[in-house]
Parts: structure tokens; C-alpha cells; sequence
């Protein structure tokens, strides 16, 4: 070709509209990755960075002495926050398993109050050694995730069906046992003092850490590490992910999915063992919408309510980020409504910006 | 093959449970019948309600079959059972009603089939919906611990306030107990169906406790945020004070407040007896219904209905004061009497 910018005319005649075409090869889109693309995919790459986000800056504001008057920023709250979130950020990890295989579990809050119950009426009602008291419970929370499983991938039937009948039937049996009569905490203190322990706190200056927040941190940590450096935790996700395709590669499907709700029943049966602590006594008619707040706090968290994908961390950060709105807004002086219209915009905001960020082109 | 056997015992298991719960339910019949319908089953005062009634029936020879909601606010399922009971030709019912306007057009045709209704623990809006109101006056419940609550301080002047209510939908029995403990404390109400209109400043604030352990302890816990030198702690019922002590005991602070409450449960006149709660207001269930059944068979036998105390919109089936500090001018008992008395 010989030289375009001298002869500005060139070629024949029908050929001349040509110049004022676009001389760009065919490529892919560029122009438009501005700041709004970038975040995409890096939020597509760092689900919990959302969550992380939101949680630093809903601090910030709650901290403004305008708007707590200084009584939100100080290590005593904040390490009521955590105390206040721990219980629900437990059974939150438990649903993470349960929902990264693109399931949903509906009885987790029954399931704990009702290990929980067994707990208190063995070892407190009936004086059966603590020990075995709690043996007992965490038997109950287990064979209560064992037996979800077993419908789900024997039986077949839908998790969101499944547990929701397992819901009304753990409630049902716990109110049987216990008459919906709650064990006082006098009587826990004097025959199983074991079952508070969690309830017991170390103090940071005025900041006060109980031994439930740090078994709550502990459960992620334990969850974290099974979910990204072992098989099972990758199989977890490929399960999640597309089911077929993780059984074409080989994957045990059903029986790895069995796992998952044993593995999640036994971090039901921690809460329940936690909950006895943190709130002093056990109550059969506490944490009635646990199952909805644990849920809550995996959506706010980042993780695909679709399956397959997130951190576990993100519903230790979801739960603390409905902890700091409630006790923000609180301190702020408004009316108990306005956390949960709060709480409920969170959760639609949450998925819609999952839904985004699913739509990111690779 | 192992798959068909998990299958086939899962199946069995659903099956015996079904024919298990079936056997429990045959009843034999009898001339009159009668039906309880409770707001749920999951509360102690209720499941107290409900034997009382089931007691009586037995000895008069009264079939009672009973219903209960799901949970507290649960209408439809009160509605499919006043249902039944009209279908089912029922004499007379109990109910305790989850919301008296939306009960209202069903409980009219029950009447008019020709059942006595009494409504039980909760009355109607108006009252005069059904034929009679057996209830505890809760207003009066409140009024009692507050007036305790005041002599027992003396000086009310530097009194900081923590109410700890029901749930944020303020349904009766939560403003009546809560505007009573303040009128009998010496607050000027306001509205007496309204929950936090008082502007007087020794009231630190309001939350809600949905009436169990768990709901007190946070409340408390966000009330202490607010001021730590709460000193008087007004709780709606004893599960909630029980959780509010232990809000105040992890502070270290059990010791600096008062807290009233209002039941009268075995669990919670236990904790008057060791000094969690200062006093609480006692109320009577297996009285209500009892009293309901005996008005049914009454009924049935020559048409007569009850009638409402002096004064009141309903029977009153009493309150007592309970605790182990009395203070002059208030007749109150003792936990080891009350113990004697208590339910559930």
C-alpha cells in the first residue's frame, strides 16, 4: 500500500466513503472499562469485598458524633456487636455449607434450640454428667443434619422442602419436650455449669471478648480452611457450581452433599452449645427467626444464593454488618422499625449486586 | 438396591409417625362439646390453659377438643377453627383471640349458631363480641409492681427507667402492662394505649424482648448503651427479666437495679424467691379456663350466661402481687405461696 496521508483521494469512486469509516480492527470492547468495569471484575474475583466494604463504611458513619453521639466507637460496644451477632454468625456458617451446594436450610434455628434443649434437660433437668449431656446434643444436631441429607439425596426432594418440614418438626419436639418451659439459668449454674462456658469473657481494656465470640472466629477459621485446601472443600464447590458436571468428573456427588449437612449439623450443634452461654438460660422460644437471619447474613455476605461461589468469610462479616446497622441505628435513637427496613434493603442490595457482578464478561 | 432400602425405611419411619399421632386422637363422644382455641401452643401460660380446661371437661363430662395459631398474630388458623367448632355443633367456645377485629365476623356467626363464646386472657374489640371475657386486668398487674417499685425506691426522683416490652406491633396486653407499671411507678402515660409517648425523663427507653431470655439480654444490653445507671427495669414478662439479669450480671451490675415483671410462672416466682426479680405480678390461666368450662356447662344446661365484674368489660380473674420484700399499703405474697399457685 502506498502511502493514505498524502493522497486523501485514492481508489475509485465509490470507494471514497470509506474514509470516514472506522479504520479500528475488530476487537474486543475496550473504551468502556472505566472505573465501573474494573470494579466488576475485581468484585468478581473478591466476592467479600463488598461486604468488607460496606462493613468499614457503616462503621465510619455510626462512629460520626453526630450521629451516635460518640457512644457507638468504643471498644465496649463494639465488643457487645460481636457478642450480640455470634450466635447467628455460627448457624450463618453452617448455611454457608449448606447453600454453596445451591441449597437452603430452613430448620438450622429449630435444630440448635432443640440440641440445645437436649442438652439442658439431660444435664440439668434429669442430672445427667455434662459430658454426656453434650454428647447427646451435638447427636441431635448431627442426626438432625443426617437426616436432611438423607432426603435430599436419597429421597430427592428440594432442600428448601425438605428443611422446611424438618423445621416444623424439630419445633414441634423440642415444645414437647420441654412443655415451651425454659431451664433458668440458676439451675444450669448449679448443675451443668459446663454448658455456659461460652458465656465466660476475657476483658482488652473495656472491651470485652467472650468465649463464644472467639469459638464463632474459630468455626470460620476451621470452615475456611476445609473449604479451600482440601478436596472436599473444592468438591463442595463444583457441587454447588453444576451439579452434573461435578458428577461427570467424578465426583461423589450425593455422598459428598451427605457430608455437607452432617458437617453443618455439627456446626448447629456448636451454636446450640454457644447459645446456652450467650443468652444465660435456654429459652425453647429464643431465635425463632434464626433460620431467616442466618440467611441474611450469607446473602449480605457475598455468597450465591445459586451455589458455587463466595468466601465463607463473607457471612462473618454479613452478620457483623446487621450487628453494627442494629446497634447503630439504636444509638442513633430510632425506632426498632427502621433496622429492619434497614436489614431488608441490605439483603435486596446484597443479591442485586450479585446478580451484577455474575453478569461480568470473562 | 441400598438406595430403594434408605427409601423404604425413610417412608416407614414417616408412616408410623402419621399412625402414631392418629391413635392419639380418637376421642369419645358426648352430649356436649366444647372447644379451646389458644393464640399458640408454645406458650407455658397457654399449655397451663389448656390443661385447667381439659381437667374440668373430664369432670364434667364436657368433650373439649382443642385448637391453638402457630404463633402469636396467627388468625387464619383461629378462623379454620371456629370453623370446625360451629360445623362440629359445638356448645361453647374459649378462645383467646389473636386479633379481636379480625376475629370478629366469624365469632358473630358462631353465636348465631347458637355457641356461648368466651373469650379468654385477651378480650375482643369491643369486649361485647362474645358473651363474656374471662382476663387477667393487666393494667392493674402493672399498676401493682409499679407502685411497689416505688415504695421500695422511696425517692423516685433519681429512678432511670428500662421498659422491656413484647414486640413492636404494641398489642394490648403489652401497653396495659407496661402503661400500668408507669402509672402505678408515678409517670404521667399519656395515652394509655400508646408504648413510649411519655416524655418524663427518668425513662431511659423502650425496646423489645419478644417475651423470651434472648430478646430480654440484648434489650437490656442496649438500654445499658444508652445509660449504664438503670436502676429500675420493668420487663413484660419474667422469661424476658430473666434475661435482662443476665444483661446486668455480665455487667456486673445485678445488684444496682429493680426488676418487675408480670406472670406468675413457676420458673419466674422461682426467681422472685432467689432475688432476680424484686416482685412480680401473678395471674391465674387454669383459673380462666376452668371457670369457662363450668360458664359452658351452665350454659348448656338452662341457657344462663355469665356475668362481668363490677365496673369492668370483664371477669376479672384476679391478680396478686408476689414478693418476698413486701412494702406497706400493698397486700402481696409470699414466692413460697405463690410457689403453690404457680403455672406451668
Amino acid at each position: 500500500m502506498t502511502d493514505t496521508t498524502q493522497t486523501p483521494k485514492k481508489g475509485q469512486d465509490f470507494e471514497s466513503a470509506l474514509d470516514k469509516s472506522d479504520k479500528n480492527v475488530a476487537a474486543f470492547e475496550r473504551k468502556s472499562k472505566g472505573m465501573v468495569d474494573g470494579l466488576q471484575h475485581l468484585l468478581h474475583l473478591n466476592p467479600t469485598l463488598v461486604p468488607v466494604m460496606v462493613l468499614v463504611a457503616s462503621v465510619l458513619i455510626f462512629s460520626l458524633p453526630m450521629v451516635t453521639d460518640g457512644k457507638f466507637m468504643t471498644m465496649f460496644n463494639l465488643s457487645l456487636v460481636m457478642q450480640q451477632v455470634s450466635i447467628i454468625g455460627i448457624l450463618a456458617a453452617a448455611q454457608s455449607l449448606i447453600i454453596l451446594t445451591a441449597g437452603i436450610d430452613l430448620s438450622v434455628g429449630a435444630l440448635m434450640i432443640f440440641s440445645a434443649v437436649v442438652m439442658g434437660l439431660l444435664g440439668v433437668n434429669l442430672g445427667v454428667p455434662t459430658f454426656i449431656s453434650l454428647i447427646a446434643g451435638f447427636v441431635v444436631a448431627i442426626g438432625g443434619g443426617l437426616m436432611n441429607g438423607l432426603f435430599v439425596t436419597r429421597v430427592k426432594l428440594p432442600p428448601f422442602i425438605v428443611t422446611l418440614g424438618t423445621w416444623y418438626i424439630f419445633l414441634s419436639i423440642l415444645r414437647l419436650l420441654t412443655g415451651s418451659q425454659s431451664i433458668r439459668s440458676q439451675d444450669i449454674d448449679a448443675e451443668a455449669a459446663a454448658l455456659k462456658i461460652f458465656g465466660s469473657y476475657i476483658s482488652i481494656g473495656s472491651a470485652r471478648i467472650t468465649f463464644g465470640v472467639i469459638l464463632m472466629i474459630v468455626v470460620f477459621a476451621v470452615l475456611w480452611y476445609f473449604l479451600n485446601k482440601t478436596a472436599w472443600g473444592r468438591h463442595v464447590y463444583a457441587i454447588g457450581d453444576d451439579k452434573e458436571a461435578a458428577e461427570l468428573a467424578g465426583i461423589k456427588t450425593d455422598r459428598t452433599l451427605l457430608t455437607v449437612y452432617m458437617a453443618a449439623g455439627a456446626v448447629v450443634g456448636v451454636a446450640a452449645w454457644a447459645s446456652i452461654g450467650r443468652v444465660g438460660s435456654i429459652s425453647p422460644n429464643a431465635f425463632a427467626e434464626a433460620n431467616l437471619q442466618s440467611i441474611t447474613a450469607v446473602v449480605i455476605g457475598g455468597i450465591s444464593l445459586f451455589g458455587g461461589r463466595g468466601s465463607i468469610l463473607g457471612p462473618l462479616f454479613g452478620a457483623l454488618i446487621v450487628g453494627i446497622f442494629e446497634s447503630g441505628l439504636r444509638l442513633a435513637g430510632l425506632d426498632v422499625q427502621w433496622q429492619v427496613f434497614a436489614i431488608g434493603w441490605l439483603i435486596i442490595l446484597a443479591v442485586a449486586i450479585d446478580q451484577w457482578i455474575r453478569k461480568v464478561s470473562a | 438396591m441400598k438406595t430403594t432400602f434408605t427409601k423404604t425405611a425413610l417412608l416407614c419411619m414417616t408412616a408410623a409417625g402419621f399412625v402414631s399421632l392418629a391413635s392419639g386422637a380418637n376421642a369419645a363422644a358426648h352430649s356436649v362439646s366444647a372447644c379451646l382455641i389458644t393464640k399458640t401452643d408454645i406458650n407455658p401460660f397457654f399449655v397451663k390453659m389448656k390443661e385447667g380446661a381439659e381437667a374440668k371437661a373430664e369432670e364434667l363430662g364436657i368433650t373439649l377438643n382443642s385448637y391453638a395459631g402457630k404463633i402469636d398474630g396467627d388468625v387464619e388458623t383461629q378462623i379454620a377453627a371456629v370453623e370446625t367448632c360451629i360445623a362440629a355443633g359445638a356448645k361453647g367456645i374459649l378462645i383467646t383471640p389473636s386479633d379481636g377485629a379480625a376475629l370478629m365476623p366469624i365469632i358473630t356467626q358462631a353465636r348465631e349458631a347458637g355457641a356461648l363464646v368466651i373469650a379468654l386472657d385477651t378480650p375482643f374489640e369491643p369486649a361485647t363480641v362474645a358473651d363474656a371475657t374471662f382476663a387477667t386486668d393487666n393494667f392493674k398487674a402493672g399498676v401493682l409492681i409499679g407502685e411497689w417499685a416505688a415504695a421500695k425506691m422511696g425517692d423516685t426522683s433519681n429512678a432511670k427507667i428500662a421498659m422491656l416490652d413484647l414486640n413492636p406491633s404494641e398489642v394490648s396486653v403489652d401497653y396495659l402492662r407496661n402503661n400500668g407499671f408507669l402509672q402505678g411507678f408515678g409517670v404521667d402515660i399519656k395515652d394509655p394505649t400508646d408504648i413510649g409517648d411519655e416524655d418524663d425523663a427518668r425513662i431511659v427507653g423502650n425496646d423489645v424482648t419478644n417475651g423470651n431470655e434472648e430478646g430480654g439480654r440484648t434489650a437490656m444490653e442496649n438500654l445499658m448503651q444508652m445509660d449504664s445507671g438503670i436502676n429500675v427495669v420493668y420487663t413484660i414478662n419474667e422469661p424476658a427479666a430473666a434475661g435482662a439479669y443476665e444483661a446486668l450480671k455480665s455487667f456486673g451490675m445485678e445488684d444496682q437495679a429493680l426488676i418487675v415483671s408480670v406472670d406468675g410462672g413457676c420458673p419466674g416466682v422461682q426467681n422472685v424467691k432467689e432475688g432476680v426479680i424484686g416482685a412480680t405480678s401473678m395471674q391465674f390461666p387454669l383459673l380462666m379456663a376452668s371457670m369457662g368450662i363450668e360458664a359452658i356447662a351452665a350454659f348448656a344446661a338452662d341457657g344462663t350466661k355469665p356475668q362481668n365484674t363490677e365496673g369492668l368489660d370483664f371477669f376479672n380473674t384476679g391478680v396478686e402481687l408476689v414478693t418476698d420484700e413486701p412494702v406497706e399499703g400493698i397486700p402481696s405474697i409470699t414466692s413460697d405461696e405463690a410457689l403453690e399457685k404457680c403455672w406451668g
